[in-house]
């Protein structure tokens, strides 16, 4: 054949190309190529390696995870356990001092995390779920559908967000579970737009008659075609959500309609510490940095992936 | 080619089909009353200027139009009815019966998805099989478009793969269920022309392998002269000739597709001037009263600009043409047609 077998990438040389005889008949030796041809998980995890906000961002957020379980499966002072030493300011015993009833903040703080953690990931996942589902499909079908679908997501996006949030949370108790959906219940909608503008100009594309002029149905379009392709700009946006997630969920429990007592959150954290803040100052600047942790690094690791994602890069390079 | 086989039943029959899409100025009249056949085996080749109606007649075959067309007439597919069924019915039939192959290959393939789970998602559509026989299966297709490393290249991704490459993959998903008809909707015209000849090799082998009718859309009448059957000459979306591809390019009986072959460059005839066929096909939104190619036709007489030409037999009962001065055109060259030095025609033609 006059072409080449790896089109695109003429400089790339694929690694094993054994049985094609030469001209002396003696099969070629081994040769190790120059450049090899990555798979495309190794590009991305490149790309991502050379964002090093990013990797730092990573290093971090899994530190905190780490911190988070098992570190206070290991710690000494168990949450909510009681201890001798009231209001002590930070010190080997108790590296973030403890209040005044006792309690070890290091191991609140820990809780607090873990809680914390756990609802920005469940409000990133049942948002992104709803909210791309809802968006392809209006995206997908337009017209009436997709004007009705999207008028309901714009109600949703008009609603207050911290008042509905707050009256809800308060409703349904200080279940931590309960509180991720009724959050996830008022971000969906702002990835549903994000999942819509990108399937409307997705759906314009000819692969997509190709696939209906091959007999596939407008569900299978919608599951196997759309939303893979939308994949990217949908991950990054549930990466950012979980960090907008952790800051509302803060302010929910800083508000006292979030995690109430006697489980606790980052944000009940600094509520309850903002009485102690000029007299024991360990209390609130603990947890106050966690939060700033946690979605500072999240927000790196999303920028970092948005880079990375982009399929539109040579594959063999530097 | 195996044109005159004895099974010659027509699989694909469309009669009077007429699209119109409505718009702000009125109806667009894109395909005004086409009627044609296909025979199992048989390629059909249809060619004309861009905005001739050839795409949209194809994509009404396959109930692919948007669903503000308005489209009538009567699409039939072994006898069954396409024209206005469900698209789950039509799905059974999309892919699997008639199969379509789109114009640009850079973007009719999912850039997520490799190539070999995407010949194996055509088969898997239509068939129960498992999905290692559904890979085999792409191995062997992707061989049979002759595509190097068939195995190998399973894995690659449409962004890895040269814009021939890429086209013979789809027409490898074309060819995966076996279909009867095989719709080409402008193959080549988005590659480069070196690998033209090589497309349509493996476009002829897939019609060999499958048995199946091609109806073959284009604008390059070489790709129609060296493949097609039969030949249909589409212009402001009327048929304006019928015929075998002999009869067409030899003895054409419409000025039109006299102009058309003119303006052929031919390595027999050095020397010969190409000709041009002044002016541009009229808007379909207002078209002038008769025939529609009156305006551009050097043969034009009052009656072309009263009553518009149907299609009547001409040399031979199935070579049909719409021209009222087709006789005028018995052994004509299209240097005597039009004329050669047609340049200040085609300013004149602009101005008007």
């Amino acid at each position: 054949m006059p072409e080449t077998p790896s089109g695109a990438s003429t400089a790339t040389t694929t690694a094993a190309a054994p049985g094609v005889p030469t001209s002396t008949g003696v099969p070629p030796p081994e040769r190790k190529p120059t450049v090899v041809e990555r798979s495309q998980f190794q590009l991305v995890l490149r790309r991502f390696r050379q964002h090093r906000l990013a990797v730092a961002g990573l290093v971090v957020l899994i530190l905190l995870v780490l911190l988070a379980y098992v570190g206070s499966a290991v710690w000494k002072y168990k949450f909510g356990a009681f201890t001798p030493d009231e209001s002590a300011p930070p010190s080997f015993e108790h590296p973030f001092g403890t209040d005044s009833t006792g309690k070890d903040q290091f191991a609140q703080v820990l809780r607090g995390t873990q809680i914390s953690l756990q609802i920005a990931v469940l409000v990133a996942f049942f948002s992104t779920l709803v909210g791309t589902v809802w968006g392809a499909v209006a995206g997908y079908f337009g017209g009436l559908t997709d004007t009705i679908m999207m008028r309901v997501t714009d109600l949703v996006l008009t609603l207050p967000l911290i008042a509905v949030a707050a009256l809800l949370g308060h409703s349904v108790g200080g279940t931590w579970w309960l509180i991720s959906l009724v959050i996830a219940g008022l971000y969906w909608a702002y990835v549903s737009r994000v999942a819509r503008g990108v399937v409307l100009s997705l759906r314009e594309k000819e692969f997509v008659e190709a696939a209906r002029a091959l007999g596939a149905s407008d569900a299978r379009i919608i599951a196997r075609h759309l939303v893979p392709n939308a994949l990217d700009a949908i991950i990054v946006n549930a990466t950012v959500l979980v960090a907008v997630a952790i800051l509302l969920e803060t302010a929910l429990s800083y508000l006292g309609f979030g995690v109430t007592v006697p489980d606790t959150s980052l944000g009940l954290l600094v509520s309850e510490s903002q009485t102690a803040l000029t007299t024991r100052p360990w209390l609130f600047y603990f947890p106050g940095l966690f939060i700033i942790l946690i979605a500072l690094s999240i927000n790196f690791i999303g920028d970092g992936l948005r880079d990375a994602l982009d399929p539109r890069q040579p594959r063999a390079r530097q | 080619m195996t044109g005159n086989s004895p099974a010659s039943e027509v699989v694909l029959e469309v009669a009077d089909l007429t699209v119109g899409f409505p718009s702000d100025d009125g109806l667009v009249q894109a395909v005004r009353g086409v009627s044609y056949g296909v025979r199992r085996g048989e390629v059909l080749g249809i060619v004309g200027e861009s905005g001739a109606g050839k795409s949209v007649t194809s994509l009404a075959v396959m109930g692919l139009l948007p669903r503000s067309a308005q489209v009538s007439g009567s699409v039939r597919f072994r006898g069954r009815q396409l024209l206005g069924a469900a698209d789950a019915e039509l799905n059974t039939v999309r892919g699997r019966n008639i199969s379509m192959i789109f114009q640009d290959p850079m973007t009719s393939l999912n850039p997520v998805y490799s190539i070999g789970f995407q010949v194996a998602e055509a088969i898997r559509a239509h068939h129960s099989v498992s999905k290692a026989a559904a890979r085999n299966r792409a191995a062997e297709l992707l061989e049979l478009v002759h595509i190097p490393n068939p195995r190998q290249r399973l894995d690659s991704y449409p962004h890895e793969l040269s814009g021939g490459m890429r086209q013979r993959v789809v027409i490898a998903i074309a060819m995966a269920n076996d279909p009867d008809v095989i719709i080409a909707d402008e193959p080549t015209t988005a590659l480069d022309v070196t690998v033209q000849a090589q497309i349509m090799e493996s476009l002829q082998t897939a019609q060999q392998q499958t048995g199946a009718a091609m109806v073959l859309i284009t604008h390059d009448l070489g790709v129609i002269a060296g493949q097609a059957d039969r030949v249909l000459v589409m212009y402001a979306g009327k048929l304006v000739e019928v015929g075998t591809a002999e009869d067409v390019f030899y003895t054409p009986r419409m000025p039109y597709t006299v102009g058309l072959l003119g303006s052929v460059p031919q390595l027999d005839r050095p020397g010969t001037r190409l000709i041009s066929i002044p002016g541009a096909p009229p808007s379909v939104l207002h078209l002038p009263a008769g025939c529609p190619f009156a305006p551009r036709c050097p043969l034009v007489v009052a009656r072309c600009t009263e009553k518009e030409p149907v299609l009547e037999p001409t040399t031979g009962p199935e070579h049909l043409a719409a021209c009222h001065r087709s006789a005028a055109l018995v052994g004509a060259a299209p240097g005597d047609v039009f004329d050669a030095s047609a340049s200040a025609v085609v300013e004149s033609g602009r101005d008007a």
